[in-house]
């Protein structure tokens, strides 16, 4: 059986209802939170860099990035996922 | 003298409370007049109740969450009937299809989506029907009649000129289509399609037969049915039966912003991680909320960030979250104790001794409540 023929549209992850912001932290940022959660970069949850969403905001393996979700209890959720292999 | 608006979202917003309580907040203080002293004292006791509903640190979170969400489990229904979902579509409700979302399976009993359409397809019948063609997968089988012809060694397919022109397809694209999949040419007559094996053998004449029946000729694969359904809001939506997230999301008109599914392995591929943890505490949400159960939000978000903490959708139990406890005995408390014991004695394995089961199996006091706090003595120097 052939391959499908792409049909030249590219979904975006970071604009579907299901996928919260992600936005890679700088260094001042990244520094400034581990501070305040007293933790090491690697006790972070985790995210792929093969991750559509990871991907979409061209992240690389050792950035953190800030997603902030929509969250039915507080409103607005901040959280943060260290960019694994 | 009463506190202005302005003042008052301004004293809320410096607050340090979720966005949703200062909303709320906001919300009751519109158009009420208060004096400064009474916010203050609004605002103090807000802060005050936030901080008692907090949960306490050293609470044991997890086997909370466990047991909210295990006993309302025993009241749902255990049967693995299907009952019938949304717009005739079959979709596997109640216990296994919760077990379904924490086993985090590949591929669940009855893949379904739910496809929103782009506005200009949206409020036109016609056109989300031209566009439900485009997905559900179309066989040979629903577009006409096969039969064989033994003496000649011949296979006839007699197209339904209705359906083919309600899915709006040719007798020529059909033949074309065969012809790309399978590459046997054919003859045709009208709306008569008759083809020959390469070899005129009657195996090879059956053989053909199954190979053009299992020919996708218009659609996705694995999309079996699509049901249009119009919303109350007036719009079209099509119900499918089977999941091609990524497929369906490519086709013009498909609106790839709100258009979900039911495989959560499946949003992790194409949305990553996070749309996955969403579409976990959706699903189990809703599979509660089917069988008229409640379970606070906050357990199914629990288990949602536990099972993709690392990254990947990761089941709950053996294979998973409960399998990789760092500790020897916890493990060998569980299952097959002695290979546990044996390998991690011949690997020179340590126990840290920080989770529940192996301090109760050595008689120390758990970490968890007061269990959790040591006290430290600073030893006076001597001099001072």
């Amino acid at each position: 059986m052939k391959e499908k023929e792409p049909t030249g549209r590219e979904f975006k992850p970071l604009e579907h209802r299901m996928v919260p912001r992600h936005e890679i932290l700088t260094d001042e940022e990244l520094k400034k939170i581990l501070v305040e959660f007293n933790i090491e970069k690697e006790q972070m949850p985790k995210i792929r860099v093969s991750d559509p969403a990871a991907s979409a905001v061209k992240a690389k393996v050792g950035d953190v990035v800030r997603v902030t979700r929509e969250s039915p209890t507080a409103g607005k959720a901040i959280f943060y996922r260290l960019v694994i292999v | 003298m009463s506190v202005d608006q302005e003042t008052i979202a301004e004293s809320i917003s410096a607050l340090p409370l979720p966005r949703k309580v200062m909303d709320n907040l906001t919300h009751e203080l519109k158009n009420v007049k208060v004096t400064k002293r009474q916010f203050d004292e609004i605002l103090k006791r807000t802060a005050a109740t936030y901080d008692y509903s907090r949960i306490e640190a050293g609470e044991a979170a997890g086997v909370v969450s466990a047991q909210s969400i295990g006993e309302p489990g025993t009241q749902m229904t255990m049967r693995t009937f299907h009952y019938a979902g949304v717009a005739e579509i079959n979709v596997t409700l109640g216990l296994p299809r919760l077990i379904e979302i924490v086993d985090a399976r590949k591929n669940p009993s009855t893949p379904m989506m739910t496809i929103f359409l782009e506005k200009d397809y949206a409020f036109d019948r016609d056109k989300a029907r031209e566009l439900a063609w485009k997905i559900e997968a179309t066989y040979i089988t629903v577009l006409g009649s096969m039969s064989t012809d033994i003496t000649e060694m011949k296979l006839i397919i007699e197209l339904n000129k209705k359906s083919l022109l309600q899915r709006n397809m040719t007798t020529k694209e059909v033949a074309d289509k065969i012809e790309e999949e399978l590459g046997v040419s054919s003859e045709i007559e009208e709306d008569v399609l008759i083809m020959r094996p390469e070899e005129s053998s009657y195996r090879q004449l059956l053989q053909l037969v199954k190979s053009v029946q299992s020919v996708i000729l218009k659609g996705i694969k694995g999309i079996k049915r699509v049901v249009i359904r119009k919303e109350e809001s007036g719009e079209y939506v099509l119900y499918t039966e089977g999941s091609a997230l990524k497929e369906v999301l490519a086709i013009d008109g498909v609106d790839a912003t709100r258009t979900r599914t039911n495989n959560i392995s499946e949003i992790f591929e194409v949305m990553g991680i996070e749309a996955a943890r969403a579409s976990l505490i959706h699903e189990a949400t809703e599979t509660l909320k089917e069988q008229g159960l409640t379970v606070d939000v906050r357990h199914i978000m629990l288990v949602a960030d536990i099972m993709t903490v690392d990254g990947d959708v990761k089941p709950i139990g053996r294979h998973g979250i409960s399998g990789e406890k760092a500790s020897v005995l916890a493990r060998a408390a569980f299952e097959v104790t002695v290979s546990h014991l044996l390998d991690s004695g011949l690997g020179g394995d340590v126990d840290e001794l920080r989770g529940v089961t192996e301090n109760v199996i050595v008689g120390q006091p758990i970490r968890l409540g007061t269990g959790n706090v040591k006290l430290i003595a600073k030893k006076p120097v001597k001099g001072e």
